[in-house]
């Protein structure tokens, strides 16, 4: 009794200990903060800063400011970085969709009771935790011309022999797109799946009694249920295929031909060849504020947060 | 979805994780044999389930087929079984020493997030400060912010702190860019530990710390052990920061000893496959460690925040 007398008092002594308490807060995300403003903050900072120069380590005679010369270049006299971009859009749009549809696909169906269902769901979900780089290789393996899968193909009668997918510059996109969604898919699917142990099961015993088909089940009581966690999911993913260079850089180096090189591959292949480090900046300020926009904007059109809930 | 169903999902799910979603259908609803959408017929689930599984576990075993079958078969079963493959990437390929560096980036940064993020997620949970919001603000934006486009002003940063070639670089690296996602997990996982248990321990005599340690701590457990693992395997899976700070071959992780593979003229399909399956156990140990914990766990903090 005593104790839950104490325990009824205790927001008077937590204000009592608060001698310690008013610094407290600031003293634990002390670390925090400092890691992030030195290695996050200033870092954007210095990109933008940089992206006013010239700036190159090898060409030390030419650095300087340089006012908007790098942005005027970028737009008016590289056609490699409308190409890039072009390409980046492109690889975003299907991948974040393809992803989706099948992540939503395998959700729905591990989310099923049946038998194995807890060793299916190990298996299909366990590429999310492989790196890029082992995605490549694996896809490398599968890809090789010698003895890839083609081989095989081409052994039961289908193609021909010596065939690379991965240099042909007709098949290259599809083969990195199936690449990258066999290590992507499951992101959506657990993520998905994990939603869809919140919704509330009366609802779907409601719409049966209704007589409601499970087509109309699903779009009327599942689908907006996941929407905010689509939504959000779809952004941090389209954001991060963006940005995500590892596949593409180590399985075809952004090539045939540069078929499949993205903004930040082009950017990073700047730094590490050439040593432009002011126009690379520039390159990377240009790709923030076209991420920045289209989060803002995607969040707006999808109401985000709204009705649904 | 409440605190206190956030709650009890995230306790349920990690403490009996298996049981989880299966206590979930069968607490609300006792005539759930009647409804439709477990009434799926079976094939159904078992056609796609069977497909997609094919898509999945074919590269895995291509991948097993290269690493142990001899150079030059075109057998479709890895037998005879050879290790010939592993000998040369472990030995001469220096996988070994990548291996040991990669270790370490993983388990440091795995260390260092998930203890501050815990600072930070225990402020973050318990407190209202003055710059919380935008310190929130922060931490959700940084989500925006590419590793991939910071790494020049990062190897500025490092290059002048003498820190190019040596593995802190790249804990730190790491460490930086887990942080938010994980501070803000915690800061979730701290929220569903009710204040009326602290304030019990304060009662009894604990100081802050103590009572924290005590009592949140343990609670915490299942929630720090995944979000722990999320950060070793994106460490030890992360290339970029390795490949630009790290340029001595003995300071290098595997990741990057993946790519040196597959980047040379002729590939070594053998010594690249056994590479893979080396690079691959530690995560996939981790990952079937920890795979039971990941819906629950992202359903309790990721989306719902």
């Amino acid at each position: 009794m005593a104790q839950a007398a104490a325990v009824a008092k205790s927001p008077p002594s937590r204000r009592r200990r608060s001698a310690t308490p008013r610094r407290l807060p600031y003293l634990l995300i002390a670390p925090a903060g400092l890691l992030m403003l030195g290695f996050i903050a200033y870092p954007v900072i210095s990109v933008f800063y940089y992206s006013l120069q010239h700036y190159n380590p090898t060409k030390p005679w030419r650095n300087g400011f340089a006012g908007l010369d790098n942005f005027v270049t970028a737009f008016t006299d590289d056609p490699d970085f409308w190409s890039t971009l072009g390409f980046s859009l492109q690889w975003v749009v299907v991948q974040v969709v393809l992803q989706l549809l099948l992540g939503l696909g395998l959700a729905l169906v591990v989310n099923q009771t049946f038998v194995g269902r807890g060793m299916a769901r190990a298996l299909v979900f366990s590429p999310w935790a492989v790196s890029g780089v082992l995605t490549s290789a694996v896809w490398m393996l599968l890809y090789n011309s010698q003895t890839g899968l083609t081989r095989y193909l081409a052994d039961a009668g289908i193609g021909s022999y010596g065939t690379s997918w991965l240099s042909d510059t007709a098949t290259v996109f599809p083969a990195v797109v199936t690449a990258e969604l066999w290590r992507g898919v499951p992101f959506f699917a657990i993520l998905i799946l994990a939603d869809l142990q919140s919704v509330p099961k009366d609802l779907y015993e409601a719409a049966e009694v209704d007589g409601a088909s499970r087509l109309r089940q699903f779009l009327h009581i599942t689908l907006p249920h996941l929407k905010d966690a689509i939504i959000l999911s779809t952004l941090l993913r389209a954001v991060w295929e963006f940005n995500n260079v590892d596949l593409l850089y180590t399985l075809t180096g952004g090539g045939p031909a540069g078929e499949t090189t993205t903004l930040p591959l082009r950017i990073a292949s700047i730094a590490v060849d050439s040593h432009d480090f002011g126009y690379a900046s520039a390159l990377t300020s240009i790709a923030f504020v076209i991420l920045l926009f289209c989060s803002m904007l995607y969040l707006r059109l999808s109401k985000f947060g709204g009705d649904a809930k | 979805m409440t605190v206190k169903e956030a709650r009890s999902t995230d306790l349920a799910g990690t403490t009996a994780p298996a049981s989880a979603p299966g206590r979930h259908r069968a607490v609300p609803a006792p005539p759930q044999k009647g409804r439709a959408w477990d009434d799926v017929p079976r094939w159904q689930i078992y056609v796609p389930l069977g497909v997609y599984l094919l898509f999945t576990l074919v590269p895995f075993y291509w991948m097993l087929l290269f690493a142990f079958r001899p150079a030059g078969s075109t057998s479709l079963v890895p037998w005879p079984l050879t290790l010939e493959h592993f000998d040369k990437v472990w030995n001469e390929r220096a996988f070994a020493t990548f291996f040991q560096n990669s270790l370490l980036v993983g388990v440091a940064s795995m260390l260092m997030t998930t203890v501050v993020a815990l600072a930070g997620g225990y402020a973050l949970a318990r407190f209202n400060f003055r710059v919380k919001q935008g310190f929130m603000l922060a931490l959700l934006c940084s989500q925006f912010i590419p590793g991939a486009l910071m790494l020049v002003p990062l190897f500025e940063i490092f290059a002048n702190l003498r820190m190019i070639n040596s593995l802190g670089s790249v804990i730190i690296a790491e460490t930086v860019f887990q942080l938010p996602l994980t501070m803000i997990l915690i800061s979730g996982f701290i929220k569903n530990v009710p204040m009326s248990l602290e304030e019990a321990a304060w009662v009894d005599g604990c100081g802050r710390f103590r009572a924290f340690c005590a009592v949140v701590l343990p609670l915490l457990r299942p929630g720090l052990i995944a979000v722990g693992s999320f950060a070793f395997v994106h460490s030890w899976n992360h290339f970029l920061f390795a490949l630009m700070f790290l340029s001595d071959q003995g300071k290098q992780t595997i990741p990057v000893g993946l790519a040196t593979l597959m980047g040379a003229d002729s590939v070594d399909l053998g010594a690249l496959a056994a590479g893979g399956v080396v690079a691959a156990l530690p995560v996939v140990i981790v990952f079937a460690f920890i795979q039971k914990w990941l819906v629950t766990g992202f359903s309790a903090g990721a989306v719902k925040g």
